[in-house]
């Protein structure tokens, strides 16, 4: 009987919430032990059964690897992301010097040549708005990764046990921070139209 | 009315790209007194320095946000209070135009967008070219 106490006991520890646990199975055995020999084995079998779901559940966790998500996966994506923004600015940067370029050299040409460079300059810049827009995007997606990350060690710190209850809204922001989304998805996005059709209807008001 | 292309013109965006962007358009139109700040605090410490014709604001920068600036300017006292104001931003949801509109924005652009969109809002603000 101690030697099963001892069993379950080794194989939950290391943990607050575990040692906890323990405790409470080792309370509860030192009962069993006072009790009859049917209710005894009774309880045991439901401790050995509590002990196997256990198991199962530190092993589901084990194979999704929650220290691997923290420490090496969030971050080298994060990083990657990282990498894309600098380099899109980077280069566009360098888009912009050679449209500058460009368009200085057009300054030597007159008339209709003249306008024709400076038109194709202009829809270069415009295009360059990109990396503002994928900047941002990228940006949020990093910030939803490192919320994951939050999240991956709250369960670490808890093995799990409670983690698959925690719901509701995760956006603590208030006031006009919750405005604050970045750009929408294409399919999700209001046009400049509608937005103008707003404005004319604010007006109106 | 026509725009008075010589106005001083102040751009806020915390991405340099975009700063340079909206610059070069602006040249473009024919604005060459064109100033830059890349958040709501530095714009607000240049707005209250210098007289300004329009600002054309970003959204979502830090410290502080364009929205937040549009407040402090339209909240103050000072002569720059009704100074016309552009939003130049991705937030495009039906409560941002809102909450911008409320705050006092004369007219509101979503990115990406191109030269003659930029010009439209311009010239519904100041005037026509």
């Amino acid at each position: 009987m101690n030697t099963t106490a001892e069993q379950i006991t080794n194989t939950v520890e290391g943990d607050s919430k575990r040692d906890r646990l323990v405790r409470i199975i080792g309370t509860m055995l030192d009962k069993v032990e006072q009790a009859s020999t049917q209710t005894r084995d009774s309880m045991f079998n439901e401790l050995l059964e509590l002990k196997r779901v256990i198991e199962e559940s530190r092993q589901e966790i084990s194979i999704a690897r929650p220290g691997d998500i923290k420490r090496k996966d969030i971050p080298t994506a994060t990083d990657e992301l990282d990498a894309v923004v600098t380099a899109t600015a980077e280069a566009t940067a360098e888009i912009m010097d050679a449209c500058d370029a460009i368009q200085t050299a057009a300054g030597d040409v007159t008339g209709e040549v003249a306008d024709k460079i400076n038109a194709e300059v202009m829809k270069i810049f415009e295009a360059c708005s990109f990396q503002d827009i994928t900047g941002q995007r990228i940006t949020k997606v990093i910030t939803t990764l490192r919320s994951i990350e939050e999240r991956v060690e709250r369960l670490i710190s808890l093995l799990g046990d409670r983690a698959g209850n925690i719901t509701g809204d995760d956006d603590t922001r208030v006031g006009d921070e919750r405005l604050l989304n970045g750009p929408q998805l294409p399919e999700q996005a209001v046009s400049q139209d509608d937005i103008d059709k707003l404005l004319a209807e604010l007006d109106g008001q | 009315m026509a725009v008075d292309k010589n106005i001083n013109v102040l751009i806020v965006d915390d991405y340099t790209t975009m700063l340079r962007i909206i610059k070069n358009l602006l040249k473009q139109l024919g604005f060459n007194n064109v100033d830059e700040a890349t958040d709501g605090t530095a714009a607000l410490e240049k707005i209250k320095g210098k007289n300004y014709g329009l600002v054309i604001s970003d959204w979502n920068m830090e410290p502080m946000t364009g929205l937040e600036l549009l407040k402090q300017v339209r909240g103050s006292e000072a002569a720059y209070k009704n100074v016309p104001f552009i939003m130049v931003t991705a937030e495009s949801k039906t409560e941002n135009v809102v909450a911008a509109k409320q705050a006092g924005v004369n007219n509101y652009i979503v990115k990406p967008f191109n030269a003659e969109t930029l010009k439209t809002k311009i010239a519904a603000v100041l005037g026509e070219f």
